[in-house]
């Protein structure tokens, strides 16, 4: 902070150093290990390696032979580089790529879940135990890539309802699985795609029959725990004709000096008039302040409104990882679809993330929506990157997006990098993007009112991210409205 | 991917004895150095690169063009042609034909004292100082375009203005290519205004009838020291066998003010890169541009711009109409550096398509490293306002008519930045039969 240009009030800067080193040295809550007898697989990889994750896990052979086709796609393949991130290169061989808690025979009743993992769960306030049922939340909860337990499968098997972890998919549901994995998000689609590809371990696999409206909410909670490992679930979601479903997720890591990786690939199908809400809380460590270890999350995210008046919505709250790449996106083919995006992502201490959206307009009538917040303190990089194209037959089209970014402290920085593509002249799309940082008027304002500089930020923070949490569920609005205070405490412009 | 860097590189090591013979040492001492960033670089920026998404600048360069590196007069036909005056604005004017700088007499006649318009080599014989010191100190030779701008130019022109001098008159150049055969020319300008000087320059770009395919490299050096102000006006109307890289480079100082403005209404492909240091503190920086596309038309603006210094005011304004298959491409980015505080920059991009197979692809950027600053970007892509033209057309206006009209408004914010007023009243009209489908040409002035 330079001390010469606060000429107002010259303790005013002591009382920003001070709360700067807060917001600097605020805790990671969820950075304890759980002490678990796990699965590891030797570090490396290799077409062997692909091999015995498919055996261990008793795959069919057309699911192995879609690893190996994704395997020998990966090698020929290079990380991509346009990201605005300073990312140290992942040494591929050094990551053990399977690891699970040891299950006997897979848990029947909670009863059977190891009372570690329960605790685990427990500890991030995840309800596991059926008597939360009250909370109306079905859980798929997810450690180290591999699916512990999911909640609530009878109510939703009633009402015809798929939920389970993706492995039980491939023995249960082998011709749902074949026919939606890998449609939206091709092996080929980029290095950590194929990666995933070849590796995944575990994830969800929901599937909404026609008409049906899930009663509550789904949700996955995703936990890196043991140590050496990376990460690479993969989300499979397919809303049939008329359905709607909403989705949540939510991820925390221990703290480690390392850095883990974590790949994964969320593949949503949306058809005629159906709906799919999908909200990320993602909150992995995000390594200490000096920026030793954290998680990369470098993830693929992406849905297909493949159906008439079909509708996603993407929400997402971005407070963790060391560096994030993500890019959760809408492919509107159907006539009149519709993909949303909400966004607030916060980065501090030597976070990096380079995080957006892509848009791309197929259909006649099909409308878009993107609102992105960026919020950056300490030495953190911010970048929104997004994709916004009409294509010939996108008809009507209509595109607005609205980028800001938030700049709290001088040593940070906010980037936008949005990428329009119009080839249709009935399409009208608006970009608009504002960086500035918190006005020294309204702070003032506050302090006349008597609300001293830190709530008056906080206050000013949740205004200016209000729009986005707003489009969250309640339960997670609440999580995630705690998580930015959290985040942001005593944070000054 | 025919890699079209190397031929240059072939022809320059084949003549460089005869290249440099026929140039003047500044432009000489560095050819070396280009040499060796074109040869790290190892080819041009191809579509797709970062930057360069929608234009290659490789196949720009690829056809078996010849270069006129021996000084063989090409005649144009510059009396009758290009007359080029701007009515109500009298300007000292010079002409350039491809690469060489013939200055008219009246030029010669009325350039006031402490001004120098001249040829680059003539003035690396009278300002050996001042020509050494600036030229290729603004340029970069880490782009490839300038690295191959600077290994084969030959000649160029200067622009002086001494310290304290405010020029009332405005400069003007006339920028021919001539191409009895297919023809590549390097060109490069040098302006450098001293401390509290004041120029306006305004060039136009045409291509002489008859030409067969030929392309314009050109890199501009402006340098605006302490307390200066500079006005660069540029208006190409070439036709659709032209190519043109124009990279424009800027250097601002304490307190210098520029405003620079490239307005397209006819060419083959174009692309014009604009780059901005805004070194010292207190400085205005206006930047526009607009393109009217018709025809299959490419133009694709880019601006880079960055406040390395406190209390800068910049605006950006890029203005897009593309009609039947023209494309358009802009790309614009703010960076503000660590350090720089209280800077304002703002950027607007809006472009209207016309027709169904016209394209736009655009990406503002904002790089911003510091929190005292205000930034903002805004980019929209459509068409006309359906209900102005149906206004319109319930007060009797044709639909034709009406969106003749409309698009002119349009093109105002542009046209507006222009601080010549005979220039803002020509470039209106130049617009107006433009948008009625004629050329308007310079030879239809006066």
């Amino acid at each position: 902070m330079d001390n010469n240009t606060k000429k107002p009030g010259q303790n005013q800067a002591s009382d920003n150093d001070s709360l700067l080193r807060d917001v600097t040295e605020s805790d990671y809550k969820y950075g304890f290990v759980t002490d678990i007898d796990t699965d590891i697989i030797p570090v490396g990889l290799s077409e062997d390696v692909v091999r015995l994750i498919s055996e261990k896990k008793g795959e069919p052979q057309w699911l192995l032979d879609f690893r190996l086709k994704a395997y020998r796609h990966w090698l020929t393949m290079t990380p991509p580089e346009w990201g605005h991130l300073n990312m140290p290169e992942i040494d591929f061989q050094a990551i053990s790529y399977y690891a699970a808690p040891v299950a006997k025979e897979g848990p029947k009743s909670l009863d059977e879940v190891d009372p570690e993992l329960l605790k685990t769960f427990d500890k991030l306030g995840i309800p596991l135990q059926e008597q939360k049922q009250l909370t109306g939340m079905a859980v798929d909860a997810v450690m180290d890539s591999v699916s512990v337990k999911t909640t609530h499968r009878e109510a939703l098997a009633e009402k015809g309802i798929i939920f389970c972890s993706i492995s039980e998919a491939v023995k249960d549901f082998p011709d749902l699985v074949k026919k939606y994995l890998g449609s939206v998000v091709s092996y080929k689609d980029n290095f950590y795609a194929a990666l995933n590809s070849a590796v995944f371990s575990d994830g969800s696999f929901v599937y909404i029959p026609k008409g049906v409206r899930c009663p509550m909410e789904l949700s996955t909670y995703f936990r890196i725990n043991a140590a050496g490992t990376g990460q690479f679930e993969r989300t499979l979601i397919v809303a049939d004709d008329d359905s709607y479903v909403s989705y949540l997720e939510g991820c925390t890591a221990p703290m480690r000096d390392e850095n883990q990786l974590h790949a994964a690939i969320v593949e949503i199908v949306v058809e005629d008039r159906a709906e799919v809400k999908y909200s990320t809380v993602q909150n992995w460590y995000a390594g200490d302040k000096d920026g030793r270890g954290g998680i990369y999350n470098l993830v693929t995210k992406r849905g297909l409104c493949r159906g008439d008046y079909s509708k996603l919505s993407w929400t997402q709250v971005e407070t963790g990882s060391a560096i994030t790449w993500k890019y959760p996106s809408c492919v509107l083919q159907g006539r009149g679809s519709s993909g949303e995006f909400y966004s607030v992502a916060v980065t501090r201490n030597r976070q990096q993330a380079d995080t957006g959206t892509k848009m791309i307009h197929l259909g006649p009538d099909t409308r878009s929506t993107i609102v992105s917040k960026g919020i950056s303190a300490g030495y953190s990089e911010n970048s929104y990157r997004g994709l916004v194209k009409v294509t010939p037959a996108a008809e009507g089209a209509r595109n607005h997006t609205q980028c800001d970014s938030l700049l709290l402290g001088s040593n940070c920085g906010a980037h936008t990098f949005p990428y329009i593509d119009v080839m249709n002249p009935t399409a009208v799309v608006e970009h608009e993007a504002t960086t500035s940082k918190i006005s020294e008027d309204q702070i003032f304002y506050c302090n006349q009112r008597g609300i001293p500089t830190e709530e008056a930020i906080g206050l000013i923070v949740n205004g200016y991210a209000k729009e986005v949490m707003n489009k969250l569920p309640m339960e997670f609005a609440v999580e995630a409205q705690r998580l930015l205070q959290l985040t942001l405490e005593g944070s000054v412009g | 991917m025919q890699n079209a860097l190397y031929q240059y590189i072939e022809l320059y090591n084949a003549n460089r004895p005869v290249v440099e013979a026929r140039s003047s040492e500044p432009l000489n001492r560095l050819r070396t150095a280009a040499l060796e960033a074109l040869e790290t670089a190892g080819r041009l920026p191809a579509k797709g690169d970062e930057g360069f998404e929608k234009t290659s600048i490789n196949d720009m360069f690829a056809p078996d063009f010849g270069v006129n590196i021996s000084g063989v007069n090409i005649p144009a036909d510059i009396a009758s042609s290009f007359r080029c005056g701007v009515p109500n604005l009298s300007t000292l004017m010079g002409v350039v034909v491809n690469d060489r700088f013939t200055p008219t007499s009246t030029l010669l006649k009325n350039l006031p004292a402490g001004v120098t318009m001249c040829s680059l080599s003539e003035a690396a014989g009278k300002h050996p100082g001042i020509v050494g010191k600036w030229y290729g100190s603004v340029a970069n030779l880490d782009s490839p375009g300038t690295a191959l701008n600077t290994l084969l130019a030959q000649e160029g022109v200067f622009i002086h203005v001494a310290r304290g001098i405010r020029l009332e008159k405005a400069l003007q150049l006339v920028s021919i290519l001539s191409a009895p055969s297919p023809l590549a020319a390097f060109r490069r300008i040098l302006l450098v205004a001293e401390e509290g000087a004041q120029v306006s320059v305004l060039k136009c770009d045409h291509t002489q009838e008859g030409s067969k395919q030929c392309l314009s490299s050109e890199v501009v050096e402006i340098v605006a020291l302490n307390g200066s102000k500079v006005e660069w006006y540029d208006i190409e109307e070439s036709n659709a066998d032209t190519s043109r890289y124009c990279q424009v480079y800027v250097a601002q100082h304490e307190g210098a003010q520029v405003n620079l403005c490239g307005s397209t209404l006819t060419n083959g492909t174009t692309r014009n890169e604009y780059s901005l240091d805004i070194n010292g503190d207190n400085t205005l920086s206006h930047l526009s541009g607009m393109a009217i596309g018709s025809g299959s038309q490419h133009i694709d603006n880019s601006s880079d711009l960055r406040h390395k210094a406190s209390r800068g005011h910049s605006n950006q304004v890029f203005k897009y109409v593309l009609d039947d298959n023209a494309t358009g491409a802009f790309e614009g980015s703010i960076e503000v550096c660590h350090g720089a505080r209280f800077v304002e920059a703002y950027q607007s991009n809006r472009n209207i398509l016309a027709s169904s197979n016209a394209r736009m692809h655009t990406k503002p950027q904002l790089l911003i490293y510091n929190d005292d600053v205000k930034c903002s970007h805004g980019a929209t892509t459509g068409q006309l306002d359906s209900k102005a033209l149906f206004y319109m057309q319930t007060r009797g206006i044709p639909l034709q008519q009406a969106r003749r009209m409309l698009m002119q408004a349009f093109m105002a914010d542009v046209i507006n930045t222009i601080e010549l007023e005979p220039l803002r009243d020509r470039l209106r009209h130049m617009i107006e039969r433009r948008f009625d489908g004629c050329q308007s040409g310079c030879r239809e002035c006066k």
